[in-house]
């Protein structure tokens, strides 16, 4: 198993015929990703590489039965089609996009919490690489060959960080059960708790590595949740050590206005919650590789 | 992006928050013919710098005379004004707001800012305004949060105002002078609205004295009224060349320069430089796609900075090929007259072909397979440099 995505999970792509939405929607085909067609408003009824075309994500949704969409439209749009989304039953959604306006994303957090927890969508990102399941699926921009199938689950704000970590694990020969992408912006489709919870119930996931950086509050609140509510190990890397107070480190998210932001502050905080703390960047695949042993 | 104060004082007023009577001024005759038009007896003549702390600096002076204002205005114009939050630098003054002077009686400290853990707006108070509200005592800061979808109620403005202890005079006031300031924050998409202070006059009325906005530069796509204010003179130039080349560029103090892509993976980099003993001269990201044409450019921004003695290029290549990125570091380095160390890193897809473009090259470079080795070459490298150049 794996978390959110499999071969089976039936997959569009919103922002199917632009440019980067064609490129990738290929990568994931190549993949092995179960892509059932795309939505992009006025062409409906088109065919491109070889699949569907629809004009709502409400029409894909009833002509493929599709569960998950991978996101690739621009910012000014994104907010709208994230939404559509959730409204068209989509359960699971990466978004890809970087530099949505970050009061858009707050009306978008709103509408999906107006769905019952049933029904309602998880949402990764927006600005992140996607999530892969190693061997089976991928949604998003990764490149899926770093990645090698297995039982760590990993979950990361940034994008290369987490090739980084992906292939310094394969490196040593361990696997990735699902690697989730949550993104770079202030405020996440979804946190690093919410994937903890997942992973948690993941039978195929025997550790968990989060990837979190300066800023903002939801390391300190996965710290909490690791304490109160996990029994698989749990371990964290936090970069942005060398980062000056009040300064954006590129991702929008990544600035330090309050009280428990910095990286120095957030490794202590979880590291009090007996989440294992990774040093450095290079420690990766070494650390995952000593906690492996102890299981 | 950030503006000036007179710039979110008029955006403020279009809202409905009371601001004194003032004009921009561009030479001390101006700032004369200003207060003469603004007419009364006190004026004040403000520095219009992107900074707080100007009145430390010396950026803001009250004014009980016409000669007073020109002698204020022609200290303050064309001057280089340094506070402790504008680097050692400072900022260019070429602009001053001169205002009416008001007698206060109280000052409060009232702000609008985007707050991750509830995902919304909120609104932060303080009866104790006028100073550096990171200085107050956090139980006598009001924060009450405003849910966006639903938009900040009067209720909640009168909160903060009861808890501001106002005068029953005062409420209505105050609540229309937070309701303004909460939908300039909603309307125009801003990270910010602070003003500082929010003041009760001798009068009793409530007036902005000071006005400070920020933006989402993601949304300003939305607001030609906003963007058209961005003063660039006020900006680092180092940086808002990168930001114009599609690069996302921070100087720091370190001798060690960096060129990366990705942000997490460069805020990673920069760690590895100082757990082994170096200090990184700056963060940059190049974005995910690392192009010839990005590395280039890279290079130029990092070499501007003079205190730089190594250079270190940590890629990750995804979907872009090692290969193709070391083509472009080969590129950059022989048009470039690059003369401190550099220190090249690849990992992904094509390491071992790009790692042998990068040795067959001939071009002088240090290789390091992996981001330990990366740091520690780079720190070495920086510290002979260094040696040599004193």
């Amino acid at each position: 198993m794996s978390i959110f995505l499999d071969e089976k999970t039936r997959v569009i792509i919103q922002g199917y015929t632009g440019k980067i939405g064609t490129f990738h929607a290929q990568e994931m085909i190549d993949y092995g990703t179960n892509v059932v067609g795309g939505v992009t408003p006025g062409k409906g009824g088109d065919t491109h590489l070889g699949l569907p075309v629809f004009n709502t994500v409400k029409e894909a949704v009833e002509a493929t039965g599709a569960q998950a969409s991978a996101v690739f439209v621009p910012p000014p749009f994104a907010a709208d089609a994230i939404m559509e989304a959730a409204e068209a039953g989509i359960k699971f959604c990466v978004c890809v996009t970087d530099g949505i306006p970050t009061q858009d994303m707050m009306r978008v957090k709103r509408y999906m919490r107006s769905f019952m927890k049933a029904e309602r969508m998880c949402l990764t990102g927006p600005n992140c690489a996607g999530t892969i399941s190693p061997g089976k699926a991928m949604m998003g921009i990764m490149p899926g060959h770093i990645y090698m199938k297995g039982n760590v689950g990993l979950i990361g704000r940034s994008g290369t960080l987490g090739y980084e970590a992906a292939s310094q694990l394969k490196a040593r020969g361990i696997g990735i059960s699902t690697s989730v992408g949550i993104g770079g912006d202030p405020i996440n489709g979804s946190a690093f708790k919410d994937h903890l919870e997942r992973f948690e119930q993941d039978p195929d996931t025997d550790l968990i590595v989060m990837i979190g950086e300066i800023g903002g509050p939801q390391e300190a609140a996965a710290a909490e949740y690791a304490r109160d509510h996990m029994k698989k190990p749990v371990l964290a890397y936090i970069a942005g050590l060398t980062a000056p107070k009040g300064r954006t480190m590129g991702h929008a998210g990544a600035i330090v206005t309050t009280v428990g932001e910095s990286a120095a502050e957030k490794v202590d905080i979880l590291r009090k919650a007996g989440v294992g703390i990774i040093l450095r960047p290079s420690e990766f695949g070494s650390a995952v590789e000593e906690a492996l042993a102890k299981l | 992006m950030d503006i000036h104060e007179y710039q979110a004082k008029a955006l403020l007023a279009e809202y409905g928050m009371p601001i004194a009577q003032g004009g921009l001024a561009y030479s001390p005759e101006q700032a004369v013919y200003r207060a003469k038009e603004i007419g009364g007896d006190v004026w004040v003549v403000k520095a219009q710098i992107h900074s707080g702390a100007r009145g430390k600096a010396g950026g803001v002076k009250v004014c009980s005379s016409e000669d007073e204002v020109l002698a204020a205005a022609n200290d303050m114009l064309g001057k280089r004004m340094v506070t402790n939050q504008t680097g050692p630098n400072g900022k260019l003054v070429y602009r001053l707001y001169v205002e009416a002077g008001t007698a206060i009686d109280r000052e409060i400290y009232l702000a609008f800012v985007l707050d991750r853990a509830t995902e919304g707006v909120m609104c932060v108070a303080s009866a104790a305004g006028g100073i550096d509200i990171e200085d107050t005592d956090p139980d006598d800061i009001i924060r009450i949060p405003v849910e966006p979808a639903i938009g900040m109620q009067d209720f909640q403005a009168r909160q903060v105002a009861f808890a501001l202890k106002l005068g029953s005079g005062q409420i209505s006031e105050a609540v229309k002078a937070i309701k303004a300031a909460y939908r300039a924050f909603r309307d125009l998409d801003a990270t910010m609205v602070e003003i500082n202070p929010l003041v009760v006059t001798k009068a009793g009325r409530i007036l902005a004295l000071d006005a400070k906005m920020g933006f989402d530069d993601n949304a300003l796509f939305k607001h030609t009224n906003v963007s058209e204010l961005r003063d660039k003179s006020q900006e680092d130039a180092r940086e808002m060349n990168a930001a114009d080349r599609g690069l996302s560029y921070v100087g720091l103090d370190g001798n060690i320069g960096c060129i990366i892509n990705g942000a997490g993976l460069a805020m990673a980099t920069m760690d590895m430089i100082k757990h082994v003993g170096g200090e990184p001269a700056n963060f940059l990201d190049i974005g995910g796609g690392a192009s010839p044409e990005r590395v280039a450019k890279a290079f130029n921004l990092v070499l501007s900075d003079s205190s730089v003695d190594a250079i270190l290029v940590n890629i990750f290549a995804g979907i872009n090929r090692c290969d193709w990125v070391a083509e472009g570091v080969i590129q950059a380095m022989t048009k470039l007259d690059v003369k401190v160390p550099v220190i090249v890193r690849l990992s992904g897809t094509n390491v071992e072909k790009g790692r042998q473009i990068l040795k067959d090259s001939g071009v002088k470079l240090i290789i390091a397979e992996t981001l330990a080795e990366a740091a520690e070459k780079s720190v070495a490298a920086a510290k002979t440099m260094a040696v040599t150049k004193s």
